[in-house]
């Protein structure tokens, strides 16, 4: 092959490499704050897939344009193009560099998703298989850091959280910066989902099932914590807040809260739907009524 | 019944003077799978605009974060009959309906193996399609659990009725359900047994391969579907416990169920808009398709692998570590054969002779569109990825680039290419490509913010949200409106032509293929005499002719 004929191919995957690393370089300000050591990882194999797929992105579209404007023919025109009907050499390379390509990502997403090791559902645990839950109530981690353990209770269209050592009950999550953290995830009716962008984690919560989920948040500040798997009428509105915070001001706000007194939270859904004063067009379906708010130390 | 003599056919002195006007014939119980054909696109496109209607006014409602247009339940309502309307109404009967006028022609068959219960399947599309929109007149509304349906959420019944909008909707599904599977025999039966003497299986045209490979996932997956969707209407009216967590049932299996038909489902609706791509670039640029037997093939292979992913939909769900990594295995692999097919294109156009129509344009504008979401499914098929991006706007924006910019557009060009066939009239190009232009910006406006939306965390099937996320759903909006006016071109285009446009000539495109050697429309039974086929389908440039019979399929 001449020079003549590469020099144009090479021109151009080198612009298109560069454009892919920039877009990779700038993906990660398309999230959220990463405060998780989880959002870290995750945000990096984002940015490897954006710099693979801006490339291939380019590179095809580039192609495409390019005959499209080299090879525009007025329709009266009845010549035909050159016969080419296949190429063995090339259609083995475009077989084999996808393979290659997925080997590739599989294997870091799987090695990511190993370093996570967020839990989740294990095999289909019997909940009275005696010593399952021994094993997940240890409260230490492989690393020998500590493990706070919190129970996530989710209901139409509420979420509470219960911290088992202090017996207290919550609307808001907190927790301390830093340290690995074991939620064990309830749903008294229908299925949620535990989902924090900030964390870019979530998990589905099975109704009569166990499911734990572990993480490690970095990053003092306060997130939003969503419900991700739609539960009815009012699930836009079963948001409430994670609070990341040093161990002082989590051990303060642990004692504080546990002087409270037990009142009902407050509750969106609750209060949109006892209302009823809402704008818009309503045609008058009837619809599940929502729990009573849970009962938090808040008072 | 392939067989029948030529002097059995064509008597048209005897023609009785009642024939009923050709106009007539769209609305009866026709058995021409021509008929049928356009029975089931017209129909198709008139539950098109009905859940392109819904869809706007979910996006009225998303245009400010607050919820103040729609009740909730109307919204969700709103999103649920949207898709349900947009799936089991417009994409797989228009794409059937493109099938039934096509394959026939196209591999030199006179009709459908079984023309009764091609009519039939026809029929039932109105009567679920209605059933189905009947419930909005309910005392309770319609269904509102999402297409998805999960329980427990679609079992809870506040209106205390059996006869409820969710009941209504897993009956509608059920029917489709029937009709689909009734097409599926009919059109694998027809391929497998009503090919033209010549038309070889490495004769048959791209497009006949992927309709093959499509109903035969129909087959084999469809009725996973359907018994979930029994057992689903046995939890809600006749208490059992198949899915009810209450009563010891488990939720998690009815998802297994769903997404087994379901991701497959994606690959059906996919594969002919992949056989149309293959039909037309070839034509619009004057070369043989590129690697013809490989695309072909590569089609069954999406088919097959396309069996084994459909966990990569409950990567968030009860599923274990393991099950997911092999979805993401499974799922990563079927873009080895859909990147062969994106690379053929691409090669098919390099160095062509481009003729920028409108199905060219269409193709083009489809396949840029598909792989930037081919692009996007990669990225969600990697778990760790799909754990943050899972149930938001990101999977939103990225399948809507499948089923709008992918499948619709793909469609539409299929609609612009064989209109002159089935019509007899040539459409008009300044319409046309004003349709596509409208249709390309509004896509993009529409379905490229919700992919920043779902990294920033913007949960899907929400009515209200957080003010962040205010600008990129203004834009979004605006984009859905452009799409509620691009097809106002299209219908004025495809009605103005088709009552006066310019006569066609047989082949208006100079096209290669059976159906382009008979005359515009076809008359019945499409062939004077069977073709006999001796070359390959895509010739161009090669100078071959297709049949050793020309002269004499058409009558004299």
């Amino acid at each position: 092959m001449k020079v003549s004929n590469v020099l144009p191919w090479v021109i151009f995957a080198s612009v298109n490499t560069l454009v892919a690393v920039w877009m990779a370089g700038v993906s990660h300000t398309w999230f959220p704050p990463e405060a998780s050591v989880e959002a870290e990882l995750i945000d990096n194999l984002f940015a490897l897939l954006v710099f693979l797929g801006t490339f291939i992105f380019l590179g095809i579209t580039g192609v495409l344009v390019f005959s499209v404007l080299t090879g525009l023919t007025s329709r009266f025109d009845t010549s035909d193009g050159p016969p080419i009907e296949g190429d063995l050499t090339l259609e083995i390379v475009w077989t084999a560099i996808p393979i290659a390509l997925v080997i590739v990502i599989a294997g870091y997403s799987y090695w990511i998703y190993d370093q996570m090791s967020i839990q989740g559902p294990m095999e289909i645990v019997h909940m009275h298989m005696p010593g399952m839950e021994s094993a997940y109530a240890a409260p230490m981690d492989g690393k020998g850091e500590p493990v706070e353990a919190i129970d996530v209770n989710a209901k139409q269209w509420a979420w509470s959280f219960h911290y088992p050592n202090a017996d207290i009950t919550s609307s808001e999550l907190h927790l301390p910066v830093n340290h690995r953290v074991r939620l064990a995830l309830h749903s008294e009716d229908v299925i949620h989902g535990f989902y924090v962008p900030a964390f870019r984690l979530k998990q589905d919560i099975i109704p009569n099932k166990n499911i734990n989920f572990e993480f490690t948040p970095t990053r003092e500040g306060k997130y939003r914590l969503k419900d991700s798997q739609f539960s009815g009428t009012y699930f836009a509105v079963m948001q409430t807040h994670v609070v990341v915070e040093s161990p002082e001001k989590y051990s303060e706000w642990l004692s504080k809260t546990g002087d409270r007194a037990l009142v009902p939270a407050a509750n969106e859904a609750y209060e949109e739907y006892t209302q009823r004063s809402k704008k818009g067009f309503k045609p008058g379906w009837a619809t599940i009524p929502p729990e009573p708010p849970p009962m938090v130390n808040e008072g | 019944m392939t067989n029948i003599s030529v002097e059995s056919l064509s008597i048209p002195e005897e023609k009785p003077q009642s024939q009923p006007p050709e106009w007539r014939r769209y609305f009866s119980f026709s058995t021409d799978h021509k008929v049928i054909g356009i029975q089931y696109l017209v129909t198709s496109f008139t539950f098109f605009l009905v859940g392109g209607f819904l869809a706007m006014i979910v996006r009225a409602e998303l245009i400010t974060p607050e919820s103040d247009l729609v009740s909730r339940p109307l919204y969700n309502s709103l999103y649920t009959m949207h898709g349900t309307v947009m799936l089991f109404l417009w994409m797989f009967p228009s794409l059937v309906g493109l099938a039934n006028y096509l394959v026939p022609l196209r591999i030199g068959a006179r009709d459908m193996a079984f023309p009764k219960l091609n009519a039939v399947a026809f029929w039932m599309v109105p009567v679920f399609g209605v059933l189905l929109l009947s419930s909005y007149f309910l005392p309770n509304g319609t269904a509102q659990s999402g297409w998805w349906s999960y329980p427990p959420v679609s079992l809870q019944n506040p209106s205390g009725s059996w006869l409820s909008g969710q009941f209504i909707w897993i009956l509608a599904v059920a029917i489709s359900g029937v009709s689909s599977i009734m097409g599926a025999v009919n059109f694998v039966a027809t391929i497998f047994t009503m090919r033209a003497p010549g038309m070889t299986f490495f004769r048959m045209p791209v497009y006949v391969w992927t309709v093959l490979s499509a109903q035969l996932i129909q087959l084999t997956a469809l009725p996973a579907l359907t018994a979930g969707a029994v057992m689903l209407l046995l939890d809600l009216v006749a208490g059992t416990s198949f899915f009810d967590p209450e009563r010891g049932g488990n939720p998690v299996l009815f998802q297994h169920f769903f997404w087994f038909y379901s991701h497959p489902a994606v690959y059906v609706m996919a594969l002919p808009v992949f056989g149309v791509f293959s039909e037309i670039l070839p034509v619009y640029s004057r070369k043989p398709l590129f690697g013809y037997k490989v695309v072909a093939i590569s089609s069954l292979l999406i088919a097959g692998v396309g069996t084994l992913v459909w966990v990569h939909h409950m990567y968030a769900s009860g599923t274990p570590g393991w099950m997911r990594m092999f979805a993401m295995v499974t799922s990563m692999c079927v873009a080895v054969p859909t990147g062969i097919k994106i690379f053929a294109w691409t090669a098919t156009v390099w160095r062509g002779k481009i003729r920028l129509q409108t199905p060219m344009l269409f193709s083009l504008g489809a396949i840029v569109m598909f792989l930037f979401a081919g692009i996007t499914g990669v990225m969600l098929a990697a778990v760790p990825f799909d754990i943050h991006v899972n149930n938001t706007y990101f999977v939103v924006g990225h399948f809507h680039y499948i089923v709008y910019g992918t499948l619709t557009m793909g469609l539409f060009a299929a609609i612009y290419h064989w209109f002159p066939k089935m019509t007899g009239r040539m459409y008009n190009e300044g319409l046309g490509i004003v349709h596509f232009i409208l249709a390309f910006v509004g896509a993009n406006l529409n379905f490229f913010p919700m992919h920043p939306l779902g990294l920033q965390g913007m949960v899907r099937r929400i009515s209200s949200y957080d003010p962040e996320y205010a600008f990129w759903n203004v834009i979004a909006s605006l984009g859905g409106f452009l799409l509620g006016i691009s097809t106002l071109p299209f219908i004025l285009n495809i009605v103005g032509s088709w009552v006066q446009g310019e006569k066609a000539p047989d082949n208006p495109w100079r096209a290669i293929g059976l159906e382009w050697l008979v005359s515009s429309p076809p008359p019945v039974e499409n062939f004077e005499e069977l073709p006999i086929v001796v070359s390959g389908p895509y010739g161009y440039g090669l100078n071959k002719p297709l049949v050793g019979n020309e002269a004499a399929l058409k009558p004299h």
